[in-house]
């Protein structure tokens, strides 16, 4: 039973970098098309760095996920602390809402928001799509995320040390940034590290919410391979996977070093 | 929480931490959603905007057989992936857990995962293309090239991949947690290991089946970017027929009542999950 679970769980892993592996190897093959392997070449790198529209996309794509991040976490924060810490007239109502942008499909929540943009500017003449509609997408979903990730860690806080702050004489902004802040630190940063991968990884949403001047790298991407097969994004994809291989891996390297 | 704060104070700390949030996902979030509700009952004009009249009209063209062939083709596609997914997944799981290294066997479970969306979609239509690596492998064995994409199984394949870790985590969460005494009880009543793991294992991982089920079933269904690499126009899903009232075909109308339908199928989904796993289980999902 065991090893047949073991030669299951290889072929499930084999399934799993196959595609990934044949990525890489295709980004160093000197042939456009096919998987024969013809010899080693640097070309597909030096063509995508030589692209001066490429960074202009990594730029697009950095700012949208550092700029929504910074939003969506400050945001995200205040909102769980308050839904967990207070009573108030609508909040199940609340709750409910933070749901949507977690179970409705991108696809949906794309749409939604091109509406709610082409609305707006019909009756108010802004926002045009671009980068700043973008960004306003991507905080929509992150939010959510990040509320329901620091959420569950007040909810493992002891209420107790704030009353006791507050009974030291601390204010309602000091016993926040003094105890509350700093106890529920790892839940902030890793609602900000998963809203930091979303944007980044975000296809559907940019999509919709993008004009003219606001090409992200996951847009780039898929109008590149839209007709198919595409050695530069060979190079870029080898790129992104190595980043995020080597991110992961950090992590997993500052978790395992804590008892 | 605090007795000695006034009724002011008490709706100032409301209004700061609170307030700006729920603004955002009043905006954002809530407006949106009725727009499309009301998007939905109107019509599409001359040049691609939304006037009257009002009416039911856009749901009645859903009953079209070419729009009902998309809907059972995401069915279809959302079924087997998570079908799929449980072949895949569910023995991974137990692997896993029981793994002295399962901290690096996570990793390299997660690692994929995190590459882009689009390139771990992509790099199917690289393995499965003309030329790829699975039709020389096809052709090593005397098997000819096949026409392998666009296809419908490239989408299915692709959509496993992408959505497989949705479906080991909630699992593997359950097979943590699972009392393995009952199995050994089991045996010593003599159940022999089929049996025995009927009885006293699968059970105890029902949550985290059908938490995984919902977590590949919803954007199994739901996407458009898998059908439209992989598909190429051959595979036709809801989330593609959407995209196509949004771009090209610019009825926004239409494709709003098309939205709504879809959601209406994700929020009987996990109506039915919360009907098997009480409202807890909602809540446990994300």
């Amino acid at each position: 039973m065991r090893r047949l679970l073991s030669i299951h769980a290889l072929l499930v892993y084999l399934f799993l970098y196959l595609p990934i592996l044949v990525i890489v190897a295709l980004s160093f093959n000197e042939s456009r098309r096919g998987v024969r392997f013809t010899g080693f070449t640097l070309e597909w790198y030096q063509a995508l760095f030589q692209d001066p529209r490429v960074l202009g996309y990594l730029a697009n794509t950095l700012t949208v996920a550092f700029a929504s991040t910074l939003v969506s976490t400050v945001l995200g924060t205040l909102l769980a602390l308050g839904l967990v810490r207070y009573r108030f007239p609508g909040k199940g109502f609340l709750r409910y809402l933070l749901y949507i942008p977690v179970v409705v499909p991108d696809v949906v929540m794309g749409v939604s928001l091109l509406l709610l943009f082409a609305f707006a500017r019909e009756l108010l003449g802004f926002p045009r799509l671009s980068l700043l509609t973008v960004i306003l997408g991507h905080i929509t979903f992150q939010v959510a995320f990040v509320t329901l990730v620091v959420r569950s860690r007040l909810l493992l806080l002891d209420p107790g040390l704030e009353e006791a702050a507050r009974d030291l004489g601390a204010r309602g902004f000091q016993t926040f940034w003094y105890v509350t802040l700093p106890l529920a630190w790892p839940g902030v940063a890793a609602g900000a590290l998963l809203a930091l991968t979303l944007s980044l990884d975000d296809f559907v949403v940019t999509f919709f919410t993008a004009g003219p001047g606001a090409t992200t790298l996951p847009l780039y991407i898929y109008s590149s391979v839209k007709l198919g097969v595409s050695p530069k994004v060979h190079a870029l994809s080898t790129l992104i996977i190595g980043l995020s291989a080597f991110f992961l891996a950090l992590g997993y390297a500052l978790t395992r070093r804590r008892p | 929480m605090n007795e000695a704060a006034t009724p002011w104070q008490r709706f100032f700390r409301v209004l700061v931490t609170v307030g700006p949030g729920g603004l955002w996902l009043f905006l954002f979030v809530l407006l949106p959603t009725l727009l499309v509700l009301l998007a939905s009952f109107l019509t599409r004009g001359p040049y691609g905007e939304l006037t009257g009249p009002w009416g039911l009209h856009n749901y009645a063209r859903l009953l079209n057989p070419y729009y009902l062939e998309a809907f059972a083709q995401s069915l279809l596609v959302g079924a087997l992936a998570t079908l799929l997914s449980a072949l895949l997944g569910y023995p991974l799981a137990f692997h896993i857990a029981r793994h002295p290294r399962r901290d690096l066997l996570l990793f390299l479970l997660l690692l994929p995962f995190l590459t882009n969306f689009l390139i771990r979609v992509y790099a199917w239509l690289v393995l499965l293309q003309r030329e790829g690596l699975v039709n020389a492998l096809l052709g090593a064995l005397g098997l000819g090239p096949v026409v392998l994409y666009p296809s419908f199984l490239a989408v299915l394949l692709a959509t496993v991949y992408t959505f497989l870790p949705f479906f080991v985590l909630p699992v593997y969460a359950s097979v943590e947690r699972l009392d393995w005494q009952l199995l050994e009880a089991a045996y010593d009543l003599g159940a022999r290991p089929f049996r025995a793991f009927l009885h006293a294992v699968l059970p105890q991982t029902y949550p985290g089946l059908f938490a995984g089920s919902v977590l590949v079933f919803i954007p199994a269904m739901g996407t458009f970017v898998v059908a439209d690499l992989l598909g190429a126009g051959r595979v036709v899903l809801i989330g593609n027929l959407i995209q196509q009232q949004f771009g090209l075909t610019r009825d926004w109308a239409f494709g709003a009542a098309l939205s709504v339908f879809l959601m209406g199928f994700v929020l009987l989904a996990l109506y039915l999950y919360a009907r098997i796993q009480g409202e807890r289980g909602l809540e446990e999902l994300v």
